[in-house]
């Protein structure tokens, strides 16, 4: 019994980093990626200071 | 565990954001600026009369202050994004036995600068705004794997065993730079050298030092006490 507790524990915790790091990658390719006109105007300086291969 | 994953990533994230727009601001937005006048053709590098020389100096950053309002908001969202990674990194690694703190936190940042901006800018440099580089999602599609290669190595690296896992680590960290980033067979640069080597170095070290930052502040929240 605690033994299926602490296997069903385990899993919770891995779809919850795997939540957290799509999160990222979908935070990281919108300000990063987006191909929107504003998108591209706002995130201008932010994009060249760190190099993200945009235009 | 979602909870502190989630609360850790935002402090972390937006902390950084933070502070990796004032060093932006301090250090490499005047460059970008001064870029964008041979860019526009405000000024001229090599102009008609044939002079190689061209006045150095840079608009004031307070021209346009509300560019820099849009340049705060996508650091936050884009230094949050790395935060999450970073942070389900922690979460992965303490699974596997390792500790984070603060300084373990700050080496795992700087991991994150080699693998998202040192490697592939040895191959697809910072570019000053007005560079003409090879077809955009040829260099994405470079950038990407580069990312992930360089992400593999590394962690191989630091949790691997034994000389198979180091010898594969070693090739996932030379294999994109042996590939080699598209390019172009001609330069289109119109701004000085000294500006382009000026912004492409200031880049990176901004980066380094707000990578260092994030990895710090993040590994602080991660083991603060529940």
């Amino acid at each position: 019994m605690i033994k299926a507790i602490a296997k069903t524990r385990a899993s919770t915790d891995v779809y919850a980093i795997a939540l957290t790091a799509m999160i990222g990658l979908g935070l990281i390719f919108a300000a990063g990626f987006s191909h929107a006109a504003g998108a591209h105007d706002v995130a201008h300086d932010t994009r060249h200071a760190i190099a993200f291969p945009c235009h | 565990m979602l909870r502190h994953l989630l609360t850790s990533a935002l402090i972390a994230g937006l902390a950084a954001g933070l502070l990796a727009t004032v060093l932006q601001l301090a250090f490499v937005v005047p460059l970008i600026l001064e870029g964008e006048l041979y860019e526009t053709g405000a000024r001229l590098h090599f102009s008609a009369t044939g002079s190689p020389q061209s006045p150095v100096g840079h608009p004031s950053i307070w021209v346009e202050p509300a560019r820099h309002i849009g340049t705060f908001a996508m650091n936050l969202v884009t230094w949050s994004g790395f935060a999450f990674i970073l942070i389900a990194g922690f979460a992965m690694a303490e699974r596997a036995g390792s500790r984070i703190d603060t300084k373990t936190g700050a080496i795992w940042g700087l991991c994150g600068f080699i693998a998202i901006q040192l490697a592939p800018a040895a191959g697809l440099p910072p570019e000053l705004p007005g560079s003409v580089g090879a077809d955009l999602a040829t260099r994405q599609l470079w950038w990407m794997g580069t990312v992930a290669a360089t992400m593999g190595g590394l962690g191989l690296f630091a949790f691997g065993r034994g000389a198979v896992a180091y010898g594969v680590a070693a090739l996932l960290l030379i294999l994109p730079h042996a590939i080699g980033a598209p390019e172009l067979d001609t330069y289109y640069g119109v701004a000085p050298a000294e500006l382009s080597a000026h912004y492409a170095a200031r880049a990176l070290a901004v980066g380094a030092a707000s990578w260092a930052i994030l990895g710090a502040v993040a590994g602080a929240v991660w083991s603060r006490p529940a």
